[in-house]
């Protein structure tokens, strides 16, 4: 009878382990995912961005300071996207 | 003959001269870190004690030396080329997002780091700055009447024209 029931701890343990392993794996999974998924639309934004911005400046380059400062602002506000990513990613994975 | 009809400026054979607008900027962005930074530790300390101080301090830092590094990347790439410029753009943004990483992870198990105020750091300081910035660098942009006091105005340089320069914008007039 005692090894039944010794059986039976042994089974609910390993039960337990797996779950954990299940959970951390999907809490992985999702830090993962928001980090990447984070970083793929500041990507495209910065792109856009600054493909405009080049030719803004090749079309007027008397203006180019003017478009450098605005494009420099507007590539650090859409970096902020992909930095707020990154904090889920942290605070997901290691908090 | 066949002459375009639609002539592209050629961003290749352009490039800017003289100080960078975005190093100008960035040095504006990490005068108002510095100036923000003793509130932002003592808020951190109040919250989250000496580590917590301590971590709104390093995310402070990693915002300022990102700043810095980004601007220092684009200001350089314009000098050589304007589409060498856009690629220090886009490279320049995963550069950056991996030695923030790499920043974070190197330091998250010391014992004076804490994690939520090192994070709320880094995004409020970003946009905080951001926005700061912005206020000057629109007002001085969209109405020059309503320019900031001369002793906080950041003044735009105009890039100048190299011959070079000169020459491809003649060469695109004429076509």
């Amino acid at each position: 009878m005692s090894t039944l029931s010794q059986l039976a701890a042994l089974a609910a343990e390993a039960d337990t382990t797996a779950a954990d392993d299940a959970k951390n794996a999907a809490a992985a999974q999702g830090a993962g995912y928001a980090y990447g998924l984070a970083a793929i639309g500041p990507g495209i934004g910065i792109g856009y961005l600054v493909g405009q911005a080049v030719q803004a400046m090749a079309r007027q380059p008397e203006s180019a300071g003017q478009v450098q400062t605005t494009m420099f602002l507007g590539i650090a506000f859409t970096e902020a996207l992909a930095l707020i990513g990154f904090v889920v990613f942290i605070l997901l994975k290691f908090v | 003959m066949n002459f375009p009809t639609n002539a592209q400026p050629n961003a290749l054979a352009q490039r800017m001269e003289g100080p960078s607008p975005a190093v100008a900027v960035a040095r504006d962005l990490a005068r108002r870190g510095v100036m923000i930074a003793p509130a932002s530790i003592i808020l951190g300390a109040v919250f989250w004690g000496t580590n917590g101080a301590l971590s709104v301090a390093l995310g402070l830092g990693i915002v300022v030396v990102n700043f810095l590094l980004a601007a220092a990347m684009l200001g350089y790439a314009a000098r050589i080329s304007l589409a060498l410029m856009a690629a220090a753009a886009l490279f320049g943004f995963l550069i950056r997002l991996g030695l923030i990483t790499i920043a974070v992870l190197l330091v998250r198990n010391e014992p004076w780091v804490e994690l939520v105020p090192l994070g709320i750091s880094l995004i409020i300081s970003h946009l905080g700055l951001l926005f700061w910035e912005m206020r000057f660098v629109s007002a001085s942009l969209a109405f020059p009447g309503l320019k900031p006091p001369q002793n906080e105005r950041r003044v735009i340089q105009e890039p100048e024209m190299s011959t070079q320069d000169m020459g491809t914008v003649q060469q695109q007039e004429q076509l």
